[in-house]
């Protein structure tokens, strides 16, 4: 830990490096997954083209993704794209699963009453469908969250910074006080993240608090 | 012979569940534990197999105080049966059936043979066997249940509800059948439930709870209907309790003739006339219109329920809901033997009331 | 890539695909092992109790956020190269999901059941190893599947140290500047991983009962 105060500077350096590589894909994934996983609630074929889909996407290596986005998109190999885009690809994937899963958790005589109140399809999506599906959204997005938090030190290994670069350049010195300094800094860093997702999810749903 | 001497259940939480319940439920017997939620009825059963132990006083069964048996061993000599039954999904139904036995130590060949036995017993298809829970509706699934208590015969059955979670005319069925397998089981039956019509039925001893773990009455049925030991029994057993005691008596109420006819027949009609299919089965009401007809089946006003001389409630309702006012009397064929009137059973009524044959 | 991935010369020898493939199979498959050994006891125990849940949720999600990367390297640093520090991060990185699975299936088990278990006579160990581990199973195979796909995947990073498995392909590709040889490397994981998976989804409907599939699509005679 006193590596951390010696090295003050540097440290903040990784955490933001590390905070942006990590906040960036959770935000752009979810935001492409609403409607992916809004159309797989809705339609059985969505459900067996896009399920399988996302299982084959996990289980491509981190490291493996990130030295193919380089060759894949034409960019160089030490661009932080090659962190962002892989990351966002998984965060898709598990968001997909996770919105779908909610928005069928929905239950079916909410929905048939907004209907019968007059909702017009878009309308109700946003003000039922989606409030209601939060909860489990929200689950979801903790996941995604934590193990981008974890994953973006993968990138490390080729180059890319993050605490990961605390681990690489630990290893070649022989530095386990530095190595052990970004292992905390990731464990603080996917805690505070999602102790402020479960926050958010609280504020956003007050009613899933009460008459339990 | 189960005995509750003294029984206090209090729980952590300060709550009494059961207070100072003093009550023996007589061997052979189908003994109705009834009353709201939160009254104690089901943590009395839960007690006698030691789901739960009690704060103080002692449970005997068959003479033996049961905290001095090491609970497992108890629960395999008494029958038990829950609410949606509490199959094992992972175990066919016949698997399910020999639990209690091959924990008892059965060999398997055995325990299996038994379970097929008690499958017919219940009235279950011997193919049901190698079926698992989920592929049984709720009422057969709580035959199962009751198969599986039946498995190693023991002598007491303890029932927690088991109806409450089907419909009305799978409930009807499952309780005839219960009295059905207990007038040839003659076990010691204790059965939980909120339903007080479910409680009338089966008992023959009912116990009914009030709030806080009292025991309000401990009676048979047709006596908590007429003489209700508090307003709280009175307000339990509902507002027609009068019409409900008429369940219980079975005076003679006389048969008077009626008219009848068979449809395509001409005759002349002067008053309500009752048609009949050619083994004479009740068909309708034909009204009275004065002159020759022709009988038809459209011109039929469909009629009431069927009086077979079971008791004085189904004398009065076949009368009050025949349109004709005139009950018809059925006989086991269900050919008609005649009609009875509203007022010959009031009549027969005030007879037994004389003859104090209706508690007070 | 292909051509990598075909060529003869790449098949054969202590460095060929056979071996780094058997090598990163015995990684995932021992990891797994000893991860369900630590795991499944200790969900199963407390689901089974129902105390101390918010222990199993709260250090299963401390252990997911733990960087398999830094504690390998830690590892390798205290205890020196070779295959025990690749068994210590992946087991890290399995127990997490077999625990909660095994938890959330035990808890999940329906309470009448479990009632029903213990009003028959069953004891303790009856309940726990008769009823509700065999209900359970569904979702300790989906705890532990998820646990072997990340495996497999995570493997990969052994080769950082040094360790042997299909990441040397990716990282040798890597220091050579390879791309044949990187995305043959990757394309191999992500087929054991397919593999592995179909191999546990067989264990699976061997083992969990006909009773817990969805209705419908079992044990219909």
């Amino acid at each position: 830990m006193t590596w951390i105060f010696d090295n003050w500077e540097r440290f903040w350096e990784v955490t933001a490096v590390h905070l942006r590589l990590s906040a960036v894909p959770v935000l752009i994934g979810f935001v492409l997954a609403i409607p992916l996983g809004w159309w797989a609630s809705r339609s059985q074929t969505a459900r067996t083209v896009l399920f399988p889909f996302a299982n084959i996407l996990f289980t491509i290596p981190s490291i493996a993704l990130i030295v193919i986005t380089p060759v894949v998109i034409g960019v160089k190999i030490l661009d932080e794209i090659n962190v962002i885009v892989p990351l966002t690809v998984y965060t898709v994937a598990l968001m997909i699963r996770s919105i779908a899963d909610a928005l069928s958790a929905v239950p079916g005589n909410v929905i048939a009453a907004a209907n019968a109140m007059g909702y017009r399809p878009f309308k109700r999506f946003l003000t039922v469908d989606f409030p209601l599906a939060l909860p489990v959204t929200i689950a979801g997005l903790r996941v995604a969250t934590v193990s981008n938090i974890s994953m973006v030190s993968v990138g490390a290994l080729v180059g890319l910074g993050g605490y990961g670069q605390l681990f690489t350049e630990g290893y070649q010195t022989d530095n386990s006080p530095k190595v052990f300094a970004g292992l905390v800094g990731t464990v603080v860093l996917a805690v505070l993240a999602d102790g402020l997702l479960l926050l958010v999810g609280r504020l956003l749903t007050p009613w899933a608090r009460v008459g339990r | 012979m189960i005995e509750f001497r003294a029984v206090t259940k209090r729980f952590e939480d300060g709550t009494i569940a059961v207070d100072e319940l003093d009550l023996t439920v007589e061997a052979g017997t189908i003994t109705v534990f009834v009353g709201p939620s939160g009254c104690g009825k089901t943590t009395s059963l839960r007690m006698v197999n030691r789901m739960i132990d009690p704060t103080s006083g002692t449970i005997l069964v068959d003479g033996k105080d049961v905290l001095t048996v090491d609970p497992p061993t108890l629960r395999r000599g008494i029958g038990y049966v829950i609410q949606q039954a509490g199959l094992f999904p992972h175990r066919t139904v016949l698997d399910n059936i020999a639990t209690v036995p091959l924990l008892s130590g059965w060999d398997k060949r055995k325990a299996r043979t038994r379970a097929a036995e008690l499958l017919e017993i219940v009235g279950l298809d011997p193919n049901f066997g190698k079926r698992y829970p989920a592929q049984l509706s709720g009422g057969q699934q709580q035959r199962v249940g009751v198969a599986r208590a039946l498995a190693a015969d023991p002598p007491v059955l303890l029932m927690d509800e088991p109806f409450s979670a089907v419909d009305p005319v799978v409930r009807e069925d499952l309780q005839n059948e219960l009295l059905r397998l207990q007038a040839e089981l003659d076990k010691t039956i204790v059965f939980v439930t909120h339903d007080i019509d479910e409680a009338l039925k089966l008992g023959e001893r009912v116990a009914v709870f009030q709030k806080g773990g009292h025991l309000a009455q401990y009676a048979k049925p047709q006596e908590l209907l007429s003489a209700p030991a508090n307003d709280f029994v009175a307000s339990f057993v509902g507002r027609d309790r009068g019409y409900r005691t008429l369940t219980f008596l079975h005076a003679e109420v006389p048969v008077h003739p009626v008219a009848t006819a068979k449809l395509g027949e001409r005759i002349t009609v002067t008053d309500w006339t009752l048609v009949v299919d050619e083994q004479n089965r009740p068909k309708g009401w034909l009204s009275g219109v004065d002159g020759e007809v022709e009988v038809n089946e459209r011109d039929l006003v469909s009629g009431g329920s069927l009086y077979d001389g079971s008791s004085l409630r189904g004398a009065l309702d076949a009368a009050l809901s025949s349109p004709s006012a005139l009950g018809v009397v059925v006989d086991d064929a269900g050919a008609v033997s005649g009609v009875v009137r509203a007022d010959d059973v009031i009549q027969a009524l005030a007879k037994a009331r004389a003859a104090g044959e209706v508690p007070r | 890539m292909g051509g990598w991935l075909f060529d003869p010369a790449h098949w054969s020898g202590t460095t060929g695909i056979p071996v780094r493939l058997l090598e990163h199979l015995g990684y995932t498959l021992l990891t797994l092992l000893i991860a369900a050994v630590i795991a499944i006891p200790l969900g199963a125990f407390v689901g089974h109790t129902g105390k101390g849940g918010f222990v199993i949720v709260g250090l299963s999600n401390a252990l997911r956020a733990l960087p398999t990367t830094a504690v390998l390297i830690l590892v390798v640093l205290w205890a020196g190269l070779g295959d025990f520090p690749v068994y210590v991060a992946l087991v890290l990185l399995a127990i997490p999901p077999i625990m909660a699975g095994t938890y959330a299936g035990v808890r999940a088990v329906d309470p009448s059941a479990v009632d029903a278990a213990r009003g028959v006579g069953m004891r303790e160990s009856g309940v726990l190893l008769q009823v509700e581990i065999p209900n359970a199973l569904p979702l300790i195979y989906g705890g532990f599947r998820g646990a072997a796909l990340q495996v497999v995947a995570t493997a990969t990073i052994a080769a950082y140290t040094g360790a042997g498995g299909l990441g040397r392909f990716v990282f040798d590709g890597l220091a050579l500047q390879d791309f044949g040889q990187m995305l043959a490397g990757a394309v191999l994981v992500a087929l054991l991983a397919v593999l592995v998976d179909l191999g546990f989804a067989g264990l699976q409907r061997l083992t969990v009962s006909p009773g817990l599939r969805p209705v419908g699509t079992g044990g219909k005679n």
